[in-house]
């Protein structure tokens, strides 16, 4: 178990150092870095400072090097248009983007997780064949336009919900569920592969013989197997809901990462946007090694294996 | 007492139809059966042969595709397919009990031993929590499990596969069924652990008054175990009656080359002997006697039209028509004009 | 499962499910159709297009469609914020989505096949390294590090066709390597081996021509992805550049009239796009099912 960690963490290192490195050389090696890392309407003076000051002129290592030692500072840059380091105002967008992500998580495993076994347990009947169609639409419909048409409906035409800001649990609607709707189908289709795996196995059937009620079969017996990869997929999809929110904030104007996001990239402040995908890549990382041992405390199997 | 049997199934068929309707398998065909409380039955026949099928055909679980289409299934006096779904949910593990071939797959890895024992206990005699686990432990301890106690909050996979099949076992008799039907039980265990097993199998029996249906494709597990014997071949039940006598003197083809395919130690042959020719296709059966493709003493009539159960003597029948008299005379008389 | 009653006719009738819509006798008529239509469309735009896509005057801002009131034959469905009509933009849009979307589907296939090939077959440290860059990749959701790359390099189409094949190519190389991982160990691999064929041989002419399959299937499923993510690059400024008619970008434009009740500049483009990948995950679906059925847990 102690070997399974150690390894774990070890493998989420090398996929951290390699992602810093990734994001490193595109900056670099692409086009100017300069152009990029120096606000925009700067002098030739300020920016011969500035290319000193980044090291840019020294070979390729060097650089990577401060990179490295910044970043394990802390020290992501300042944005240009806030002057204040960008590590500090992603902190303070943080908690409306988590709070987004979670009433949308929450949205999405309501309706996710219920319509999955639903059209598991009923294949081809038609709550099956309207969860199929449910998946589809969530894969296909971007969620902009679903945020879009919502509040043509609701705030524009209905007056009833506010179409931006946030503040109230009204504002947190109509966001949540643009944000939820694609992973409530993701949930779903998985919730019900999932069951359907289980379903066919022999305890289950066993548990038939039993004379359990089907019930308890299901909601017993089948439930607790098929949930567990619904809910590493959840926890993990939390993160990834709040790098991906970015077209969900922008449209209501929440105040989030995403929306951050969104206005490092029109005012071209390229240190927030860096700061951003770094950040957003570590948790990634981070929760996936979170999960994976979460998964082994919890499922007694891996428990004992070394 | 009455001496109705424990289970008797009459003239049993269930079939399993395609999506459109098309193909049609017959998986159990007019099959009639009866075991004795407190008897065991053995039902023989190689994969394909619908002795799986016939279990869940019993208890009524067979997946949608399959339907029940004729005959009756007596238990205890009534018939199991004038049952409601309810009903028949309490019959199984209560009543009837079964046991599946693989242990490991059988048990839910996430739940505990005492967890899945007392579970029937706890749905059909609506025992407590607390008094379903002390019994868990003392079923455990009656299938031959050392350290119950602390077994029963252990989980699946920290056990051998031999103890997880004796806790399958525990699991079918905890609430005293009448008819434990085993599938395969000792398939999936090591040779020196399968005596072991069948040993609890029988002393159990004898303990709770238990009629066992053994379904196996091992005749070795049929001697030492069973006193009735029921043959299948492609769904249809092609020989049965007491073991003892099948084995000395087998009525059907089938029987006979399944019984001279075991190796002896006593043999002196040089090759060993296997039925030629393949499992039937039960999706497309030919219009005689199943077998009669493979048969080495297939005649005209076999082919052309399907035996009845004969009746060879006192309990035993035969779906051959070599059992029946005059229809055999025929094939006789041919052979001796040939010759 | 119970079955219910016992002495029962035989027959179990066929469910037809509402897919089956889509699908007269399995293939995807509708589908194929409507991205037939799109094609045919994006192709002839010049000729379809009722007016100059790019060419506005601001006295015929804010039309509305040609069934509303205040709406006009002319510009049937509309004109937006510096009066372009809007059907005309849609047209011309349909080719920007079929350029991007096909030109970056094939880019990343292309790159995503190679890798998946060479990691999947050759295997040791060449494996490793394609395996360890494809986890790293995947560690970024799709759209961050579209946004992160348009960001760098500028908006203009053919960045944004380098960076969706960029960011997608490793979805491609998982599956592939997948596949060739367990074609390796089928005979015809293991007889061109010990016939002494080179590895660059046996890659080329075994093991692409069976894994194409796959790779046909991921595409065609891969495009909606990917046209819904250039979608929201354009909808956030950072994908196709204004004033070509990208949807997305009639959708960011559009929202400026949102509040106002202007919907058919939000509504439509989006409608489009709903329509393209709809019916591309439709003919992904039926492929992955007739083409392999082993790819069936994508």
């Amino acid at each position: 178990m102690k070997q399974y960690i150690l390894r774990r963490v070890g493998y989420s290192l090398l996929s951290m150092f390699l992602l810093s490195l990734v994001i490193f050389l595109f900056v670099r090696v692409t086009g100017d870095p300069v152009s990029l890392l120096v606000e925009p309407g700067a002098s030739p003076e300020d920016i011969e400072n500035m290319r000193r000051q980044f090291g840019l002129d020294q070979p390729l290592w060097v650089q990577y090097w401060h990179f490295m030692a910044s970043l394990a500072t802390g020290d992501l840059g300042q944005s240009f248009y806030y002057r204040t380091p960008v590590l500090e105002l992603y902190f303070q967008r943080l908690p409306n983007s988590l709070l987004l992500a979670s009433v949308a998580m929450t949205l999405s495993l309501l309706i996710g997780i219920p319509s999955g076994i639903l059209a598991a347990v009923r294949v081809d009947g038609f709550w099956d064949s309207a969860g199929k169609i449910f998946a589809l639409l969530g894969l296909s419909l971007p969620s902009f336009w679903v945020g879009l048409v919502l509040i043509l409906f609701f705030s524009v035409y209905l007056g009833w919900l506010p179409s931006s800001g946030s503040g109230t649990p009204l504002h947190l609607l109509m966001p949540a569920f643009t944000l939820g709707w694609y992973f409530a189908a993701a949930h779903m289709r998985l919730t019900r592969s999932s069951m359907l795996e289980v379903l066919g196995s022999e305890y289950i059937k066993l548990a038939r013989l039993k004379g359990l009620p089907e019930a308890l079969v299901i909601g017993k017996h089948a439930l607790k197997n098929a949930l567990i990869p619904v809910i590493t997929l959840a926890g993990i999809n939390l993160v990834v809901m709040i790098n991906v929110a970015v077209v969900v904030e922008t449209v209501f104007a929440w105040p989030g990462i995403g929306r951050l996001l969104y206005e490092g990239i029109t005012f071209r402040d390229f240190p927030i946007v860096q700061g951003v995908v770094v950040i957003g890549g570590a948790m990634i990382v981070l929760v996936n090694l979170f999960v994976d041992i979460l998964y082994a405390l919890i499922d007694p199997r891996i428990r004992l294996e070394s | 007492m009455s001496s109705q049997p424990l289970l008797s199934l009459e003239n049993l068929s269930a079939h399993y139809v395609s999506q459109q309707g098309t193909r049609v398998v017959r998986a159990v065909d007019d099959v009639t059966l009866s075991v004795a409380a407190g008897g065991t039955l053995g039902i023989v026949g190689e994969s394909g042969s619908g002795k799986s099928t016939l279990a869940l055909t019993i208890l009524r679980l067979l997946p949608p595709a399959a339907r029940i289409v004729s005959g009756r299934m007596m238990f205890e006096g009534e018939n199991l397919l004038d049952k409601s779904d309810e009903e028949m949910r309490r019959v199984r593990g209560k009543r009837i009990a079964m046991i599946l071939q693989d242990p490991m797959a059988s048990l839910n890895p996430l739940f505990s031993i005492g967890n899945q024992v007392g579970e029937p206990l706890r749905v059909h005699e609506r025992a407590s929590r607390a008094n379903a686990w002390e019994r868990a432990v003392a079923l455990l301890k009656s299938v031959r499990i050392a350290s119950p106690e602390t077994r029963v909050s252990q989980f699946p996979h920290e056990m051998s596969g031999g103890m997880r099949q004796r806790i399958v076992g525990a699991i079918g008799i905890s609430c005293e069924p009448r008819l434990l039907i085993a599938d395969e039980p000792t398939t999936s265990l090591d040779l020196t652990i399968q005596a072991q097993y069948l040993n609890l199998l029988r002393d159990l029996q004898r303990e709770h008054g238990l009629a066992l249906i053994f379904i196996t494709h091992n005749l070795g597990i049929v001697a030492k175990m069973c006193d009735q014997l029921a043959v299948m071949y492609a769904g249809r039940v092609v020989e049965q009656g007491p073991v003892s006598r099948i084995f000395s003197a087998p009525a059907h083809p089938y029987t006979k080359a399944l019984l001279g395919s075991i190796p002896r130690m006593t043999d002196n042959r040089e090759h060993l002997t296997a039925i030629e020719g393949q499992p039937p296709d039960l999706s497309s059966l030919p219009p005689g006697c199943a077998f009669a493709p493979r048969c080495p003493m297939a005649f005209a009539r076999c082919r052309a039209e399907a035996p009845p159960e004969a009746a060879i003597d006192e309990g035993r029948t035969a779906r051959c028509w070599l059992a029946v008299p005059g229809a055999g005379a025929k094939a006789e008389m041919n052979r001796s004009a040939v010759a | 499962m119970a079955v219910t009653t016992p002495p029962l006719a035989a027959t179990a009738a066929a469910d037809v499910s509402p897919t089956a819509f889509w699908r007269l006798k399995g293939f995807p008529l509708i589908p194929v159709m409507i991205l037939l239509f799109i094609a045919f469309v994006a192709v002839f735009a010049d000729v379809l297009a009722p007016h100059d896509p790019q060419v506005g005057s601001l006295a015929r801002r804010f039309r509305p469609p040609f069934w509303q009131e205040g709406g006009s034959m002319t510009y049937l469905l509309g004109t937006d914020h510096v009066g372009r009509d809007v059907l005309s933009r849609l047209i011309f849009g349909a080719r920007v989505s079929m350029i991007v979307g096909i030109t970056a589907v094939l880019v990343a296939g292309g790159i995503g096949t190679l890798l998946g090939i060479v990691s999947g077959y050759l295997g040791g440290w060449a494996d490793q390294v394609v395996m360890r860059i494809t986890d790293t990749w995947l560690a970024l959701p799709a759209l961050t590090f579209a946004i992160f790359l348009a960001a760098i390099v500028g908006p203009s189409e053919l960045n944004i066709i380098v960076i969706l094949g960029l960011v997608y190519w490793t979805r491609y190389a998982r599956v592939i390597r997948g596949e060739v991982l367990s074609l390796k160990q089928r005979e015809f691999v293991r007889l061109a081996i010990v016939a002494g064929c080179s590895k660059r041989v046996i890659m080329w002419r075994h093991i692409l021509p069976n894994v194409i399959n796959s790779a046909v299937v991921l595409a065609t499923l891969m495009l909606g992805v990917v046209i819904v993510t250039e979608a929201s690059l354009s909808f956030l400024g950072v994908g196709v550049p204004p004033p070509k008619p990208a949807w997305g970008l009639m959708m960011a434009d559009g929202k400026k009239g949102l509040m106002v009740g202007y919907w058919w500049l939000t509504v439509l483009p989006g409608l489009c796009i709903m329509l393209m990948v709809l019916s591309a995950n439709l003919l992904g679906d039926w492929l992955r099912v007739k083409l392999d059925p082993q790819l069936r847990q994508l």
